[in-house]
C-alpha cells in the first residue's frame, strides 16, 4: 500500500479526503437510486404493468445496483490507498526498532482481523443464500443426527480457532510490550529527561559529567542507531510523550517519574505530540526529533553545551538590554546572561531551532516578532503574557534573539 | 403540588441566570502606562495614599489563580514565603506598611520599597502585576466572598486563600512589635 498523495502547492491533500468524499458521494447517488426505482414500481402497479414490463424493470434496477456496487468499491479503495506509509508522524512508518515491533504486532492483527471478517462475511452470505432457497423446512426444525453432528463440529472447531487465536494475539503483545521496557537498564546510551508543561517540552541533557548537561526545549536532537533512554516527568498536569515514527505512548504524570528508550534507525525529523488532553492548547503541543549521524549530533552538542554568543553588533546589544530589562528575563533564561529562570523556555540557542511555541510555528523573524508582541493569538491561554515593546526596542530583541545560535 | 412544583422550577430559572459568569481574557489589555521604560532607581519611599491607578484585571478567580502561579513562578516567596512572611513582611495578616487598596500594592510591586523589595518596574506585565494584587489580597481575606477558591496543584494543609479569616487592615511601620 504506497501512499498516493497528491501535492497541490505547499499543502498535501492525502486521498484520505478524496477517499471519504468519494463514500459520502456514494451515500448520496445511492439514496437518489434508490427513491428513484421505489417510484417507478409503484407507478406500474397502478398501471397494471405486464410481465414483461416488469423484467425489464428488474433489469434496470439490477443494473443501478452493479453501479451503486462498483462506486461503493471505488471509494473503498481509494479510502484503503489514503493509509500512506510514509511521513513524518505516522506509527505505520517505523524508524526505530520500538516503532518496527508495534507495526509488526499492528499489521498481523491487521491482516489477521481481515481474514476472519472476510470469512465470517462469507459464512453469513451463504447461509442466508441456503436460508432463503430453501422450501422445506422440516430438516432444518428436526434436523438427522448427521446434521446435528456436522454443525455441532463446526461451531466448536471455530471457538476453539477463535480462542486460539485470541491466545496468540495475547502472548504476542505481552511478548511485544517486553520488548519495548526490556534492557533499560543495560542500555548505556544517551539520556534524556522530558518534562511536559503546559504547553510545551523542556529537554534536559543529562550526563554524569555536570558540565555536559544543558537544557534546551521542543526540538530534541538524537544520535542515530544508538538507544536513548527518556525519563519523564509531568510539569503541571498529564501530558503524554509520543512520537509514533519511533515508538509508543508513555504518559508524564506529576510528581512520577517515568522511563522509555527509542532509537531511531534513519536520520530523519520525526514529530511528536502530546498524546494526553492537557488543556486549552493541547493540540498545538508539539515538539521534533531530530535524528541525525554521531557526528552531526556531537557538533551540535558541542555547540548546545556552550553559553550563549555574545552580541556582536549594535542593535543586538541593545536587544540583549532590552531582554534583560523586558518582561522576557522573568521567565526565561539564557545562559552566559543573567537571565537565569526556568519557567518558560529556555532560549540560550533559540537561533537554531526550527520552530517556536512547541512546534506551532517556523522560527522566522515575523513569527517571532508576532509571538513576542501577543502570543495569545497563536495559542490563546499561554502563558507568555502580550508585551508592550516599543518598534524599535522590538526590532533589536528579535536580532539579538535571532543572533543565538 | 404542581403549581408549587412550578414556582421551584421557575425560582431555579432564576437562580441560575442569576449566576454571573466570570470571564476569562485572553488578550491582554492595552497598557495604561508606558510598560517599557527605562527604572531610574530600584527603591522608592512609596506613599499610602493610592497613586491614580486603573485595576486592568478584576478580582476574578481566574487572576487569582494565575497571580498565586506568578507568586511561586516569579520568587515572591524567596521573601515573603507563602504569606507568612520571613526576609520581607508576611502578608495574610492585618498590619499592611504602605497600604491595602489594590493600587498601593500595585505600586509596591512596580516601585519597590526600602529594605529590601525591589522595583519590579517594566519587568512584569501590567496586566500580571494586578493578578499577583488580587492573590496578595486574597492571603489575608480582602476578596469578595463569591470569587471561587483557588486550586494548589500540591496538597494543602490549609484552607484555599479566599476563605481564609478576613482581616481588617492596619497602618502598621516597618519594624514595629505588635
Amino acid at each position: 500500500m504506497r501512499s498516493l498523495v497528491l501535492k497541490v502547492g505547499s499543502k498535501e491533500i492525502s486521498l484520505c479526503n478524496l477517499g471519504v468524499l468519494c463514500v459520502s458521494l456514494v451515500g448520496f447517488a445511492k439514496k437518489s437510486f434508490t427513491t428513484e426505482t421505489q417510484r417507478t414500481p409503484r407507478l406500474h402497479r397502478e398501471e397494471r404493468a405486464d410481465d414483461l414490463c416488469g423484467k425489464a424493470l428488474m433489469k434496470q434496477s439490477g443494473s443501478t445496483n452493479r453501479i451503486r456496487l462498483v462506486l461503493v468499491a471505488f471509494g473503498a479503495a481509494l479510502f484503503l490507498c489514503s493509509c500512506s506509509r510514509e511521513g513524518i508522524q505516522n506509527s505505520i512508518n517505523p524508524a526505530g526498532p520500538n516503532a518496527a515491533n508495534l507495526d509488526r504486532l499492528w499489521w498481523l492483527m491487521f491482516w489477521v482481523c481481515t481474514a476472519v471478517y472476510v470469512l465470517t462475511m462469507i459464512a453469513i452470505f451463504i447461509a442466508i443464500r441456503n436460508g432463503t432457497r430453501r422450501r422445506d423446512l422440516n430438516p432444518v426444525l428436526d434436523p438427522s443426527p448427521e446434521t446435528e453432528r456436522r454443525k455441532r463440529n463446526a461451531v466448536v472447531s471455530a471457538v476453539v480457532v477463535t480462542t486460539a487465536i485470541l491466545f496468540f494475539f495475547l502472548i504476542y503483545s505481552y511478548s511485544t510490550g517486553r520488548a519495548l521496557t526490556a534492557d533499560l537498564a543495560h542500555k548505556n546510551g544517551l539520556s534524556i529527561e522530558v518534562t511536559g508543561h503546559q504547553w510545551w517540552w523542556e529537554v534536559r541533557y543529562n550526563d554524569v559529567d555536570a558540565s555536559n548537561m544543558f537544557t534546551t526545549a521542543n526540538e530534541i536532537h538524537i544520535p542515530v542507531g544508538v538507544p536513548v533512554l527518556f525519563t519523564l516527568r509531568g510539569g503541571d498536569v498529564i501530558h503524554s510523550f509520543w512520537v509514533p515514527n519511533l515508538a509508543g505512548k508513555k504518559d508524564l504524570i506529576p510528581g512520577k517519574i517515568s522511563t522509555m528508550w527509542l532509537q531511531a534507525d534513519k536520520p530523519g525529523v520525526y514529530r511528536g505530540q502530546c498524546a494526553e488532553y492537557c488543556g486549552l492548547q493541547h493540540a498545538r503541543m508539539a515538539f521534533w526529533i531530530v535524528a541525525e549521524p554521531q557526528d552531526q549530533f556531537n557538533a551540535w552538542r558541542q555547540n548546545a553545551v556552550q553559553a550563549a554568543v555574545p552580541p556582536s553588533t549594535d542593535s543586538q546589544r541593545y536587544g540583549q538590554q532590552v531582554f534583560l530589562s523586558a518582561p522576557c528575563v522573568m521567565c526565561h533564561a539564557i545562559s552566559g546572561t543573567p537571565a537565569g529562570s526556568n519557567f518558560g523556555p529556555n532560549l540560550t540557542h533559540i537561533g537554531s531551532r526550527n520552530t517556536i511555541a512547541a512546534a506551532t510555528l517556523s522560527n522566522t523573524r515575523e513569527h517571532l516578532t508576532r509571538w513576542i508582541v501577543d502570543s495569545q493569538q497563536f495559542k490563546p491561554g499561554n502563558k507568555m503574557p502580550a508585551n508592550n515593546l516599543g518598534q524599535k526596542e522590538l526590532d533589536a530583541l528579535v536580532d539579538y534573539l535571532q543572533s543565538l545560535k | 403540588m404542581r403549581k408549587s412544583l412550578l414556582c421551584l422550577v421557575c425560582v431555579h430559572l432564576c437562580l441560575s441566570v442569576a449566576c454571573k459568569r466570570e470571564t476569562r481574557q485572553f488578550t491582554a489589555p492595552p497598557a495604561t502606562n508606558e510598560s517599557y521604560s527605562v527604572t531610574m532607581s530600584e527603591i522608592h519611599p512609596g506613599t499610602t495614599a493610592p497613586p491614580p491607578l486603573q485595576n486592568a484585571a478584576g478580582e476574578q478567580a481566574y487572576d487569582v489563580n494565575t497571580g498565586k502561579q506568578l507568586f511561586m513562578q516569579y520568587n515572591c516567596v524567596g521573601c515573603h514565603f507563602n504569606g507568612g512572611g520571613g526576609i520581607g513582611p508576611p502578608l495574610m495578616d492585618a498590619q499592611w506598611i504602605y497600604g491595602s487598596n489594590p493600587e498601593n500594592i500595585y505600586s509596591t510591586i512596580v516601585e519597590g520599597r526600602p529594605n529590601g523589595m525591589p522595583s519590579f518596574r517594566a519587568k512584569i506585565p501590567d496586566s500580571q502585576v494586578w493578578q499577583l494584587v488580587a492573590y496578595v489580597r486574597s492571603l489575608s481575606g480582602q476578596l469578595r466572598k463569591d470569587v471561587a477558591p483557588t486550586r494548589s496543584d500540591d496538597m494543602n494543609a490549609h484552607r484555599s486563600e479566599q476563605r481564609t479569616k478576613r482581616e481588617t487592615p492596619k497602618q502598621s511601620t516597618p519594624g514595629e512589635i505588635h
